[in-house]
């Protein structure tokens, strides 16, 4: 028990310039996430059609190995494993930030029609253009423009939560329209590729993509961890927040900002996977405890665990390859039900 | 919710509104005008689409119905049922909509929450794949036994443990449950091209090529759990105030939450059966109504029957004149002219929840 309460304290951490309270229990749940991140990807790149140890992919990723050992670990499977990794993280931390400033529980990044947008620009873009190749920018600024027509219809005086929730169900349910519209109107063989993109899929992945989209995740992590203090004060209500001197429009639009570019790169080169974004965050509290900074990294790295595994699955593991969006589902849903069969058992 | 609380109390304090009787009637004038409004649209429904038909024919087909007339039959055999059908679900998903968002106090409650949508898709899906089935009347005996079945699961695995089904755990369980259902009906759309072809068509929503015998069979679960919901005003006003208030007040809430559940999901899975999952009338009408009536549920419940009718038979009509001599699916119209309506209301005003 004494080591129990031990690590459920708080330690703080303090130099001259920063300080920043560290819960110890996070921090370990978070060494245990990174240890099994790290276990599940090497596991990951020994499947497929060559046969590897678990040896050889750690010798061919520093650069030992044949040449055709190198090709299959470094060009073939690295990328698609770390791009699964990289998008898992950035959905679920853009989720929480997203439910936590709407104070919405049922919020995900697609309040701001992330998804919806980028939907509908991918799949006219497939249907209609029939070209693949700019498809991940042509996604990506689908889901940029949807977000600033939504957040600018939802300003006066100030964007509020409840106003944008509800701009975002009438924006995104027209951009659902045109989607569907299009899905309807067009000869099945034209339209299959978009259903495919619909149900978010993980392919043909380069290391190109793992850069701009760890790049995003990169720069957006440390301001997400500092804007998770401000956030927890704004739960509190928009009157407290004030009186304790936090830019309120500010914050809101940096935590917009942050979680719109992470949903929307995610969504790019990816697809519209549903689940991570909304489920991880709840999955990340009900392990690790309220939101804060590391229950944020703890979620991200929990994002990365259940896209890679869905997708090793997906590709590996059916009797059908799968897109990685309808196996996230299928795997994520069991599990989050067990943590709200245990939280409730429990309260 | 809390900063709708927030911006209220900033603004200068409104002068105390009392309900004078006068408001009672004014309330009651309105819901009138509203019927005969929905009444009028629907009559329109039958007026226009993409046979032009005269007014008269129009007319007579329904009260003097002459069998040798092509115009007349047309508007006997195929716009009357849809008008109906879409008049009936459109007030059902509406008044649906509205005891959801009251239940859960959640502006984003709709009955898809609770895994209504997913699982009467699954159903309809999953029998496509394994029967080859291919038409509408045929679809209603999968899409409601698989809402029904989807959303009791969605409740018992809410309600495990103390402290029973809250709005949240509910909607959580509803999500999650939708997403569950929705892998498994995404794999087979992938797997039969068959499938996708006819789901497609399905899943937009629509009134188009249903007879009447589709409705009639659903009126049995439509027609009285539409009737229940419009009774639950009162209830729904003292739930309103709060889990905590209500229960002060001597409520059952679980109990309450459990009949209304009950009633929506009865009711939107004989709708989504009927029509496909036509999501946005449930979800925007709400919204609409009480921005215009108000904050009581025992006047917002009719209002919403008759916006909602009103709102499905329109876009209904919409779709068929805009793209003559196709149509387009009424989830898609609906989608259109509910969409505006909501962003105008958002801005307009502080929105209560």
């Amino acid at each position: 028990m004494t080591s129990f309460r031990q690590l459920s304290e708080t330690r703080t951490f303090r130099t001259s310039w920063f300080s920043h309270r560290i819960n110890l229990k996070v921090m370990m749940l978070i060494a245990l996430a990174i240890a099994i991140l790290i276990l599940l990807m090497l596991w990951a790149i020994t499947l497929g059609a060559v046969d590897l140890s678990i040896r050889e992919v750690w010798n061919a990723t520093w650069g030992d190995g044949d040449r055709k050992t190198l090709l299959v670990v470094r060009t073939l499977r690295w990328p698609r494993i770390a791009t699964a990794v990289v998008i898992g993280m950035a959905l679920a931390i853009s989720g929480m930030l997203f439910q936590s400033i709407a104070r919405n529980p049922l919020v995900s990044p697609d309040i701001i029609g992330i998804n919806s947008g980028a939907t509908v620009v991918a799949v006219a873009w497939l249907v209609i253009v029939r070209n693949t190749s700019q498809l991940p920018l042509a996604a990506f600024l689908g889901a940029i423009l949807t977000a600033a027509i939504i957040y600018l219809l939802s300003w006066r005086n100030g964007a509020s939560p409840d106003r944008m929730i509800l701009v975002g169900i009438g924006v995104a349910s027209m951009t659902q329209a045109v989607t569907a519209l299009i899905l309807v109107r067009f000869p099945l063989e034209q339209i299959r590729p978009a259903v495919v993109w619909t149900m978010g899929s993980i392919y043909g992945s380069t290391w190109r993509d793992v850069v701009i989209t760890s790049l995003v995740v990169l720069v957006s992590l440390p301001f997400a961890i500092l804007l998770m203090q401000p956030l927890r004060a704004m739960s509190l209500g928009d009157n407290v927040t004030r009186s304790l001197g936090i830019p309120l429009e500010m914050t809101r639009l940096g935590v917009i900002l942050i979680g719109c570019a992470l949903a929307a790169v995610s969504v790019a080169f990816a697809g519209p996977i549903g689940f991570v974004a909304l489920m991880v965050p709840h999955m990340a509290r009900m392990i690790a405890g309220p939101q804060s900074g590391g229950v944020l990294v703890f979620s991200g790295i929990l994002g990365g665990i259940i896209l890679l595994l869905s997708d090793t699955l997906a590709l590996h593991f059916l009797p059908v390859v799968l897109p990685v969006g309808v196996v996230t589902g299928a795997i994520g849903a069991p599990y989050f039900l067990f943590l709200l069969y245990r939280s409730n058992s429990r309260m | 919710m809390a900063s709708a609380v927030a911006a209220q109390s900033e603004q200068t304090p409104a002068p105390v509104r009392r309900a004078p009787k006068s408001r009672t009637a004014l309330m009651f004038i309105g819901l009138l005008v509203l019927a005969g409004l929905a009444a009028l649209l629907s009559l329109f429904s039958l007026r226009f689409g993409s046979l032009p038909v005269t007014t008269r024919e129009a007319w007579d087909a329904v009260f003097r119905y002459n069998v040798d007339s092509y115009e007349q039959t047309i508007v006997r055999e195929m716009r009357v049922p849809r008008t109906i059908i879409a008049f009936f679900i459109g007030g059902g998903l509406a008044v649906a909509g509205t005891v959801m968002q009251g239940v859960t106090r959640n502006p984003l409650g709709d009955p898809s929450i609770l895994g209504v949508s997913a699982g009467a898709s699954f159903g309809v899906t999953t029998a496509i794949f394994l029967f080859g089935i291919s038409t509408p009347a045929q679809f209603v005996w999968f899409a409601f036994p698989g809402a029904a079945v989807a959303s009791v699961v969605v409740y018992s695995i809410a309600s495990v443990g103390r402290g029973g089904p809250t709005p949240v755990r509910l909607a959580l369980a509803g999500v999650v449950m939708s997403s569950l259902l929705g892998a498994w009906t995404s794999a087979l759309l992938l797997m039969s091209e068959q499938t996708l072809d006819l789901v497609r068509f399905w899943s937009v929503g629509s009134v188009a090529g249903r007879n009447l015998s589709v409705l009639w069979t659903m009126m049995p679960f439509i027609l009285p759990a539409t009737l229940a919901c419009l009774l639950m005003g009162h209830q729904l006003n003292v739930l309103s105030m709060g889990e905590e208030s209500a229960r002060a007040l001597g409520m059952n809430t679980q109990r309450v939450r459990m009949i209304s559940s009950g009633l929506v999901v009865i009711l939107t899975g004989a709708s989504v059966a009927v029509a496909g999952p036509i999501g946005f009338v449930g979800l925007a009408t709400p919204h609409i109504v009480r921005s215009i009536v108000g904050a009581d549920y025992r006047w917002i419940l009719p209002y919403s029957f008759f916006t909602g009718a009103a709102l499905l038979t329109t876009a209904d009509t919409v779709g068929r004149v805009i793209a003559r001599p196709s149509e387009i699916q009424v989830g898609v119209v609906m989608a259109f002219v509910g969409a505006p309506f909501l962003i105008a209301l958002a801005r307009r005003r502080t929105v209560a929840s």
